[in-house]
């Protein structure tokens, strides 16, 4: 049985440009999502995942530029759109919304005026049509009272309500795709989860793809179907979300998961991973986790392995699993399945 | 005893080297950023190329600023009269040489008077807050409630027309902008933790001040100073311009061009070499200020 | 807000206070006896006395100030010194003339300040933000009286479209107030300018592009209404600047307003003018600066709450 994939990413690359040094600040994301799936994308700051979402969209600053690769939006490549194409695209085909919902809102309009900008552009909406739909969609992501809510202004709202509308905006043409960039971050814990539960119940019953930006493992275990593990502007990791849990294989993921807290399973100690992030304007040449990797070997430190496609869909970047591997072939994460 | 005493020596001497640290670490890091900055390296070689054409110009000069030769005069600019000459046939381009050294000391010695001024109550103002930051910033707001030249026009009314009082009436301008600027700063500085800890140290308030705050309020200081030069130096030569300032034959800029609009109809060039290099000084000064804004403060682009 | 501008408005009087003390002073502070000089160099001690009794020189200089205060509350600054008219009498004219300068050159500054503030950073960096920006900082550092007089030379002397002086026909306005507007339109440029610069790289204009829109409308509706707000106050300030710089304009293009007057009796030593000239501009500044900060208050509403 063969899904129908809405989006595969091979190989992109995005850089920077700071006068004549370039930054590649992506540089080598592939994975695939399944229509009406959810990936997420997992990394800590800096490892590029945030610039990828962006990438999919063109919403890079000026000084980026998406340099390599390709990005298949039901076959299309967005990177070779036309302005206009891509432009027709966002928000009605593809939508996102943003970690801060505080500022991502356009202080000096009301929120109504706002959504419906996108129902107008793309479905030309008239006004009072505009308006039914917006109430509609103020409804949808559980804003009380929307007839007098979509005349307020952004300030009056809380950052919970305010990512609601950001929902609803990002929802009012039926996209096919969501990306939803840390959706939760800025806000509370107890609004995180109300947040997620209606990205999660909306998906259901809209029917959307959603790629999920998050640097919480919690989060992904909670809404995702697939999981793509950056670091370093990379993905070192791609797999089923229950096959990473239970068989993580790149020593990043397993890392990640070593110093992520949990509840069903009694844990000592959490290990988190010793050293630090690498700077994009310093990357290591070989490996990008080699400096901080337990299991780094000579081959490792040297020479950048491959993000290498195994039969059942899974990926993984990590000379540790293929033939030319000169550590200890008996090494711990290669065959040990974690309790789950 | 002994021991007591070295041990204070010892003290004062690590006092001592921090405190010149201090200042010339500003000072170095103050160097390093403004070298990367292209516009402010441009807006201080034109400074320093004024200042010096103003100090060696005069010196170099052949001829002398007030020798009137009616046989030349109102020519055009010619080999022997770059800038032509004026109704007494006396040479502009060396009366220009002449005038830009008092143009450009009238605007730094009012910048520097009011400077100091502001700056004291600036700093008494923001540092001790409460009832005597509201009576200075009270009486800054009187100050400012003269736009522009106005508040000279004014005090030049009472003290009468002179170089002098050209600087005093200026410089009063000057005060409440440097106050302003260095109240804002001085209380994003007071709050800063190591200040709370000198003070529970016992430090007092003129070392707080001098060491501390003072050192690290310089930047904004610099760029106000800078960018003030400019507008004094505009403000300097307009009451000269209007007969309120430098008085003929004083070849200040601003005496000159005033001196030209008499003959404008049939000898432009009296007014425009003059207006020109005011132009000159006030765009060098601005420039530098643009620079030094961006080099010190990126958050200010 | 109510409250927001009475407490404005209760800490402006503190500042007429002082800026009245201020001009009253001009006179006292002066070398010289007031009456003497009206009287004339050879006027006997006698007239000198019944100066000072008729304008009530004699009496303690706080009595002096409270009938200034009063007297000024109703527009009324005594007689001018070399005419003799009432000093509200020659001001008033003179001020509506400098008023309608003013006005105009704000206008002009506004105008083409914030369309070359837009333009510069649309296109940041092209050729365009480069020569209006080199254009703005010659146009900031021009002395305003040289502008005006080589605009004079060049347009009304050597070429003959306008008249050289005078102030009323359309022919007359317009250079006087491209010499006056000049350096409020450079700053103002330069401000929206960096403040549409600042808002271009807001997290709700990414947002706006996000959805969809055009770069025309996220330029335009997004940023352009958000960036206005902090050139509000450059504005107001520069509206002080030229009730100032008239002054000087004025003076190059004989224009018959209330800066030249000032100057003028300056000369003449008429303080009773010189005092409702640099009154009346201080007060009507001190007004605008309020209105901005209403204005500005009343903008920024939404944005300060964050």
């Amino acid at each position: 049985m063969k899904e129908e994939i809405i989006l595969e990413v091979s190989d992109l690359r995005t850089s920077f440009f700071d006068e004549d040094f370039e930054i590649k600040a992506v540089d080598g994301v592939s994975f695939e999502l399944p229509k009406g799936k959810t990936l997420g994308i997992v990394g800590e700051s800096g490892s590029g995942k945030s610039i990828t979402a962006l990438s999919i969209l063109r919403l890079i600053a000026k000084n980026g530029k998406v340099v390599g690769g390709e990005i298949l939006f039901n076959g299309k490549d967005l990177t070779k759109l036309s302005e206009r194409e891509i432009r027709d695209i966002r928000g009605n085909d593809i939508s996102m919304i943003f970690q801060e919902p505080m500022t991502s809102l356009n202080p000096v309009y009301t929120i109504g005026k706002q959504i419906y900008e996108a129902l107008k552009v793309h479905q030309g909406m008239d006004k009072k049509e505009g308006d039914k739909r917006v109430v509609e969609l103020l409804e949808l992501v559980g804003i009380p009272s929307p007839k007098q809510r979509m005349k307020q202004y952004p300030h009056e709202l809380s950052g919970g309500m305010r990512q609601r509308v950001m929902i609803a905006m990002a929802l009012a043409c039926n996209p096919k795709l969501l990306i939803a960039d840390e959706p939760t971050t800025a806000l509370d814990v107890t609004i995180q989860a109300q947040i997620l539960d209606l990205i999660n119940d909306l998906q259901e019953e809209l029917g959307m793809s959603v790629i999920m930006i998050t640097h919480d493992l919690g989060v992904v275990a909670e809404t995702c179907d697939y999981v793509a593990v950056m670091y370093g502007g990379q993905v070192v990791e791609y797999q089923e979300v229950k096959e990473l849990f239970k068989n993580p294989k790149h020593p990043y993921t397993v890392g990640l998961l070593n110093s992520m807290p949990r509840h069903d399973v009694d844990v000592d100690e959490l290990e988190p991973i010793k050293g630090n992030v690498p700077s994009v304007r310093n990357m290591p040449k070989g490996c990008r986790f080699a400096p901080r990797c337990p299991f780094a070997t000579e081959l490792c430190v040297t020479e950048l392995p491959e993000l290498d496609r195994k039969e059942d869909g899974s990926e993984v970047r990590c000379w540790i699993y293929s033939d030319r591997w000169d550590g200890d072939p008996e090494v711990s994460v290669r065959n040990e399945e974690r309790t789950t | 005893m002994s021991s007591q005493q070295s041990q204070q020596d010892k003290e004062y001497l690590a006092e001592q080297s921090t405190k010149g640290s201090l200042f010339w670490n500003n000072f170095k890091e103050f160097y390093k950023r403004l070298a990367k900055n292209k516009t402010a390296l441009i807006g201080g070689y034109l400074i320093l190329f004024l200042i010096i054409v103003a100090i060696v110009g005069p010196y170099i000069t052949t001829t002398d600023p007030s020798q009137v030769d009616y046989a030349v005069k109102l020519e055009g600019p010619s080999a022997e009269h770059w800038f032509g000459t004026d109704h007494h046939g006396r040479d502009i381009f060396t009366r220009i040489i002449h005038g830009l050294g008092i143009t450009m000391i009238i605007g730094v010695a009012s910048t520097i008077l009011g400077g100091i001024v502001g700056i004291l109550l600036g700093i008494i103002s923001g540092y001790y807050g409460g009832r005597i930051d509201t009576i200075i910033m009270r009486f800054m707001d009187i100050l400012l409630a003269f736009p522009g030249i106005l508040l000279a026009l004014a005090l030049i009314s009472i003290l009468g027309a002179s170089r002098q009082n050209v600087i005093i009436a200026i410089a009063l301008f000057a005060v409440p902008t440097f106050a302003r600027i260095v109240r804002g700063s001085t209380l994003s500085v007071k709050n800063l933790e190591y200040i709370d800890a000198m003070k529970a140290l016992g430090a007092s308030d003129i070392r707080i001040i001098s060491l501390h705050i003072l050192p690290n309020i310089l930047s904004p200081i610099i760029v106000q100073g800078s960018v003030f030069i400019a507008s004094a130096v505009l403000s300097a030569s307009g009451l000269s311009f209007l007969g309120l300032g430098e008085q003929p034959p004083s070849p200040e800029l601003g005496a000159l061009l005033s001196d030209g609009r008499d003959f404008i109809w049939d000898a432009g060039h009296i007014a425009f070499f003059p207006g020109l290099f005011i132009m000159l000084i006030v765009l060098a000064f601005n420039v530098f200020g643009d620079g030094l804004r961006d080099a010190l403060d990126p958050k200010m682009k | 807000m109510v409250k927001f501008i009475v407490r404005r408005l209760l800490q402006l009087i503190p500042v007429l206070l002082g800026v009245t003390i201020i001009v009253f002073s001009l006179m006292h502070l002066t070398p010289g006896n007031p009456a003497q000089i009206i009287a004339g160099e050879s006027a006997t001690p006698e007239t000198v006395a019944q100066i000072e009794k008729r304008l009530g020189l004699d009496e303690p200089i706080p009595v002096q100030f409270f009938h200034f205060v009063k007297d000024a509350a109703t527009f009324d600054f005594g007689n001018s010194w070399r005419t003799s008219l009432p000093v509200s009498t020659e001001l008033w004219p003179k001020f509506w003339v400098t008023l309608e300068l003013a006005i105009y050159s704000m206008i002009f500054s506004i105008v083409f300040g914030m369309a070359a503030g837009i333009i510069s950073a649309v296109r940041q960096y092209s050729w365009a933000d480069v020569s209006v920006m080199l254009i703005a900082l010659f146009g900031l550092s021009m002395p305003n009286f040289w502008l005006g007089l080589m605009l004079m030379q060049w347009f009304s002397i050597n070429l003959g479209w306008f008249p050289p002086t005078g102030w009323g026909s359309a022919s007359q306005i317009l250079l006087p107030v491209i010499t006056l507007g000049t350096s409020g339109a450079a700053v103002i440029a330069r401000m929206t300018r960096s403040s549409m610069l600042d808002v271009i790289s807001q997290d709700y204009i990414r947002t706006a592009r996000a959805k969809g829109l055009k770069e025309r409308v996220i330029t335009y509706r997004h940023a352009l209404k958000n960036a206005l707000i902090p050139v509000v106050t450059v504005i107001g300030l520069q509206f002080g600047g030229l009730l100032a710089g008239a002054v000087l304009t004025e003076s190059v293009f004989s224009i018959n307003g209330m800066g030249k007057l000032i100057v003028d009796r300056i000369l003449a030593r008429d303080f009773p003018v010189v005092q409702a000239g640099i009154l009346v501009i201080a007060v009507v500044f001190v007004f605008i600066n309020l209105l901005v900060d209403i204005s500005y208050k009343f903008l920024n509403k939404r944005i300060d709450m964050d």
